[in-house]
Order: C-alpha cells, then structure tokens, then sequence
C-alpha cells in the first residue's frame, strides 16, 4: 500500500467520507472539470504551464520541513497530486484520490502563500489549492467542522451559531463586568457617525469575552470616538472563504461593509485576526466587486500603533520577560504590518528576540487558511506538520510568544503543548490592557 | 547531405522561427484575452512599477532569500540562462548566417568565448539532471516530459560544441546541430520552457499584487 492510501484510511471525517459515499463517478468528473473551465482561468494556466518542476518552492512549506523533507509536502508535490492529477487525468479520478486530494487542500496546506516569495516564477500554489478547495466544496465533501462554521456563517451571518440576542447580551455583559474596573466605562452600540465600528469575530464572544474587555478598555481609556453594531455584519471573520464558498463569502463582506455604511463611521477597526483581514481587503471585497475596500478597514495591530505613536496609548509599565514575535501570514504577506507589531510588542517587552526567520519570511502557524478549524480529526496532521515552527520558537529561548491572530494563537498553543515548549502567548490587546496608563480605573 | 543542410537552413529554419515567435506571441495574445474575460480583474491591480520591482528583484543573483539559502543552484542557474541566451545570439557564425540570409548582424563573441559559454550551458544542463535525481522534491516531479526537455536543449549545444570541435562527422554534426536547434525552438510555446515568457507575466502579477495590495515584498 502507497504512503497516500495509507494515511487516507486513518483520518476519518464525516464531512468528506459521506460526502464522498453518495458521489458517483461521473459527478466528480463533471464536477471538476466545471470549476476548472469555469474558474480556473489564465491564472490557472499560466501557474501550471509556467512551472519548470523544479522544487524550489519546497523550502517554503513548513510541512515540508516538518516531514524530513518529505516531498508529498512540498508546495509543488502538494499540486500534483491534486490539480495536476485532476488536469491530466481530465477529472477521472478515484475515489481515494479524492480523498487524498481533500485532505491535502483542507488539512496540509494554510494557503499561507510563502511559496510564492519562494518560488523564482511567483506560481501561487495557494491559488491552485484554494481552487481545488473549490472543486471539494462543489462536491460536498469537505471537512464536518469547517462545514459546519461555513453553515453557521449562511444561516446567522456569524461562525458560531450566536443569536441575535446573544452578541448584544454579550457586549452588555462585558460593559457591566468592566465597570467594575472602570465606572465610566461603555461599549457604546450603534451610535451613528462615530469614529470607527469596531468589529471581531464570533470566537470572541462565544470563547474569549475577555478579549472584548480589554478592547473596549483600551478605546474608552484613550478617549476614542467608536461604536459597535447590533445587528449582523459584526462578525467579520469568513471561515467560507477557506470553504470554496465564494457566493457566502461575498455576501459575509457585503454585510459587513454595509454594516459600517449603515453606521456611517469613518472606518472600521477589526480585532487581532488574519484571516478575516485578508476575507476583508484581499478576498471578499473582489468578489462583491469592490477593488479596494469602500470603507477604509484597519488591523488591531496598525491600530495600536497609531495610538502608541499619537501618545493616547501611555506605557505605564514595561514586563522584564523575554519575548518573541509570531507574524501572522495574513497580516505580513497579506499587509506588510511587521514593523508596526514588533514596535508595539516592544514598547512593552524591552527585553526582545527576534525568531529567525522573520517578518515577512516567518514561518505560519498551521493553524490558517482554515486548516484548525477543520476539527479535532485534523489535529495532529497541523501538529507534526510543524514541528519546525517549535524548533524556530524554541531556539529563541524567550518566555513569552506575543501573536497578534487568533488562528495563531489555536495552532501555537497546540504547538507549544505538544512539545513541551515553555512559552506564554499573548496578544497585543492583553498586553496593552494590562500596561497601559489607565486614567479612569479606580 | 546537401539537401538536408539546405531544407534545414531554408524552409525548416524559417517554420521554426515563425513557430518558436508566433506561438509565444499567440501565447501572450490569447493569455490577455481570456483574462480580460473572465479575470478582469487583473488588470485592476496591475502595477508595472511593483511588477517590474518584483522581476527586477528576481534578476538579481542572491537578492531572494530562496536564492541565498540556495548558492549552488543561484550560480549555476545565471550563469546556465546568461549564456543559454548570449551564446547562440552572438556566435560568429550565427551571426554570418543572419546576415547572408536576411541582411542584418550585430556584434560577435569571439569563438573561444562561446566555446567556454557552450561549455558552462552544458554543465549547467547536467547540474540540472544531477539536482532531478538526487533532490527529493525535484525528483518527486520529474517525469519523463522533464528528462525530454532538458535532452532538447542540451542536443543544440552539444552537437554545436562537436561540429565546432571537429569531432565525429563535421557535416553529419553540424545538420544535427541545425535540426535540433529548431526542435528546441519549437518546442518552446508548447511546454514550460514557455517560462521565458511566463515569468516576466507572472511575476510582474504577483509582484503588482504583493507590492501594491498586499504591500510587502515577494522575495
Ligand atoms: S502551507 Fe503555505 S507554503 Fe505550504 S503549500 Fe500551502 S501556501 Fe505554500
Ligand atoms: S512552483 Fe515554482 S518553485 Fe515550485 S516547482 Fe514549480 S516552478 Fe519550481
């Protein structure tokens, strides 16, 4: 038996073995086929005829790395046997192949797209496979978990299944909880023409409440002008994106802009997220039509950064630990913000080391591109698909990872755990929170 | 003899050039077309100032961190495409040929110096072919589409270095020199040696996404 049928049989999934199940076979050639035609495009064409089979892209991948230089996990092994394998063989392809195919688009790969800064022809293997995302999702065959957000996402416009009345009660809860520590302190909801919206995603309220204190403490602490809606469109993250459901994926963004219109705020101002940034300014907005996005959006991290700059943000303490910086791909490939987050993360954290590589060069976290949110099936294929990420964090011997992405934080903390790393993560909000100059706390 | 070497300097030579230019010129029509169709999009993000700062940069030995984790390969590989491209441009001979056919010349390369650049495109070749069976991606996706076209370019400057030497039948050489030259050239709009013009295509794409959407760099 092949290495690939091997692995094919031991993780099982719901999602894609049902799925696959009730497909025939003249579906799935159909089906493929379709998408590429129909979607593919130039660019399709143009990353496979462009490239020369070289393997030079392997030194991207962290899989790759992870696996002993295992080829199946290189960028460019991961193509052939999904895209190259369904173009050659026109779309007649097995069910096992499938399977394989599934696994590798949903499970070995963050569509990180640090094979493309290494890759000498800029093929973009994170392209070809959210493609072949595509083709999966068309099927019905994609992972239970990640499925069932991209269902939450259709029927509530939020990931988590939150009603209504939740995300309201929630955000009350969170202002009275605060007030303890703050007596003036308000999350002040739709109020029409302020400054910014401030928009998260349904994990806060639904896992990590305190992340929304903290944000509101930092906004009413340095005086800001901001609102939060009550109604949908203030969920900003877009698991449909990684889906292959491009048609939710549009309508999420449309909602979430239109949200802000609605408010008639000057800009809006998301959480510490990557992947709904990239849904946001890369992947959504095209879809709905917009080249840019209509209401200028802004990333936590270049937020905090302006407030640090423009004095309101006052460091009242600095922590003596030493500490690294993760950059997260979709805010360092996706938006270049690596000078600002360090700058911010070492206000605070003097003592600093940088893990090597860096910047925009770091390593992902395997938890992107949807790859966490597929479920505790999946787990361990992230987990050992990065060791080298614990290798990067161990040799920097620093006590404390400062991530400024949820996705992150997920994969880090499995990372850190399961090789007995010793290492606290932290976002740039919490570390604000806790060292900020807080004139109306009593 | 005679007759082949004339069919391959006449009609052959001409069908070849006009395949090798046309096609890639199609190539390039046809790849705008479609994506002005149904990718217009592209075009909306196009920037040939971050486009050409993205090629730019890859045409820069160890400017890429790809290319400084990989010195063996960044130094064979200019060195491979440099006198892949000048040697046959600026062979006395070629040139000679040029302009007792269609009227035109540049400037030569003195043939010592083309014999060292033939020789270096010919390691180069085998560097490849050594990096194909021996690292473990590079293997992974050489099938034998791989092994045929690395064969086509080395048969050109292989049978030239031959004639040139003197070695084997100098005129049985030299046809083969001629016929295999064409094969490659024709050969190029229809396989990835392509990449001579995809890579300025797509890089300059990728580079004007990166650099102007995404606003870092990629390499
Ligand atoms: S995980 Fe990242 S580097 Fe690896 S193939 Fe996917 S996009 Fe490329
Ligand atoms: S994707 Fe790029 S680096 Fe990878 S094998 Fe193809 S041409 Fe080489």
């Amino acid at each position: 038996m092949s290495e690939q049928t091997k692995e094919t049989k031991v993780i099982e999934d719901i999602g894609i073995d049902a799925g696959l199940e009730q497909l025939t076979e003249e579906q799935i050639e159909k089906t493929i086929m379709s998408v590429i035609n129909a979607e593919g495009g130039t660019r399709l064409e143009a990353y496979t005829k462009t490239c020369v089979h070289c393997g030079l892209c392997s030194e991207a991948c962290h899989y790759y790395h992870s696996h002993d230089k295992d080829p199946q996990y290189a960028p460019v092994g991961k193509v052939r046997n999904t895209m190259w394998n369904f173009l050659t063989k026109k779309g007649k392809i097995s069910k096992e192949e499938l399977k394989r195919a599934v696994l590798i688009a949903h499970t070995e790969c963050n569509l990180c797209r640090r094979c493309v800064q290494y890759c000498p022809f800029g093929v973009d293997t994170a392209y070809i496979i959210a493609l072949v995302r595509r083709i999966v999702h068309k099927l019905g065959i994609t992972p239970q978990y990640i499925q069932d957000t991209a269902h939450s996402h259709a029927a509530t416009f939020n990931q988590m299944w939150l009603k209504d009345d939740e995300w309201v009660d929630t955000l009350f809860w969170q202002e009275d909880e605060a007030r303890d520590e703050i007596p003036s302190m308000r999350i002040p909801l739709e109020k029409e023409g302020a400054d910014f919206m401030y928009s998260v995603i349904a994990p806060e309220p639904k896992f990590r409440t305190q992340l929304i204190y903290q944000a509101a403490v930092i906004f009413n602490e340095c005086g800001l002008d901001w609102t939060m809606p009550s109604t949908t469109g203030w969920d900003n993250s877009d698991m449909c994106m990684f889906t292959g459901d491009f048609e939710m994926m549009g309508r999420l963004k449309r909602d979430h802009y239109e949200c802000a219109q609605r408010l008639k705020v000057k800009k809006v101002v998301m959480g510490e997220c990557g992947h709904a940034y990239r849904s946001i300014y890369d992947q959504g907005n095209r879809w709905v039509g917009w080249r840019d996005m209509p209401v200028p959006v802004i990333h936590s991290i270049q937020f905090f950064w302006e407030l640090l700059k423009a004095g309101k943000i006052k460091v009242a303490k600095t922590i003596d630990k030493l500490a690294t910086f993760h950059d997260p791909c979709n805010t360092v490939r996706g938006m270049g913000l690596h000078e600002m987050g360090r700058e911010v993360a070492k206000a605070f954290y003097p003592n600093f080391v940088e893990m090597q590589p860096n910047r925009e060069h770091n390593y992902c976290c395997a938890a992107g591109g949807g790859v966490i949110n597929c479920g505790p099936p999946h787990k361990m294929t992230r987990v050992l698909g990065n060791r080298v990420k614990a290798e990067q964090l161990k040799a920097t011997g620093a006590e404390v990872l400062i991530a400024p992405c949820h996705n992150c934080h997920g994969g880090l903390e499995d990372i850190i755990h399961h090789y007995k790393l010793d290492m606290e993560i932290r976002f740039l909000g919490d570390i604000i929170y806790e060292c900020m100059e807080k004139p109306n706390a009593v | 003899m005679h007759s082949i070497y004339n069919f391959a300097t006449g009609p052959l030579c001409w069908a070849a050039f006009i395949i090798f230019i046309g096609g890639l010129l199609l190539k390039f029509i046809s790849m705008v077309r479609r994506a002005r169709s149904s990718e217009p999009y592209i075009f909306g993000y196009f920037s040939p100032y971050f486009g050409l700062r993205s090629v730019i940069a890859w045409l820069i030995p160890f400017v890429p961190r790809n290319g400084k984790l990989n010195p063996v390969f960044t130094v064979v590989t200019f060195a491979f495409h440099i006198c892949l491209l000048v040697a046959p441009l600026f062979l006395m001979a070629h040139v000679m040929l040029l302009q007792e056919g269609v009227g035109m010349h540049w400037g030569t390369l003195s043939d010592a110096t083309a014999d060292v650049m033939t020789v270096i495109v010919l390691v180069g070749l085998a560097y490849f072919a050594y990096r194909r069976c021996t690292d473990p991606t590079a293997k992974y996706v050489t099938g034998p589409k791989e092994w045929v076209l690395l064969a086509l370019v080395a048969a050109p400057f292989l049978t030239g270095f031959l004639a040139y030497h003197q070695i084997f039948d100098y005129q049985v050489m030299v046809v083969l020199h001629i016929l295999s030259g064409e094969a490659m050239l024709i050969a190029i709009p229809f396989t990835w040696l392509s990449h001579m013009l995809l890579f300025p295509m797509v890089r300059m794409y990728q580079g004007s996404e990166f650099g102007g959407v995404r606003h870092v760099k990629d390499w």
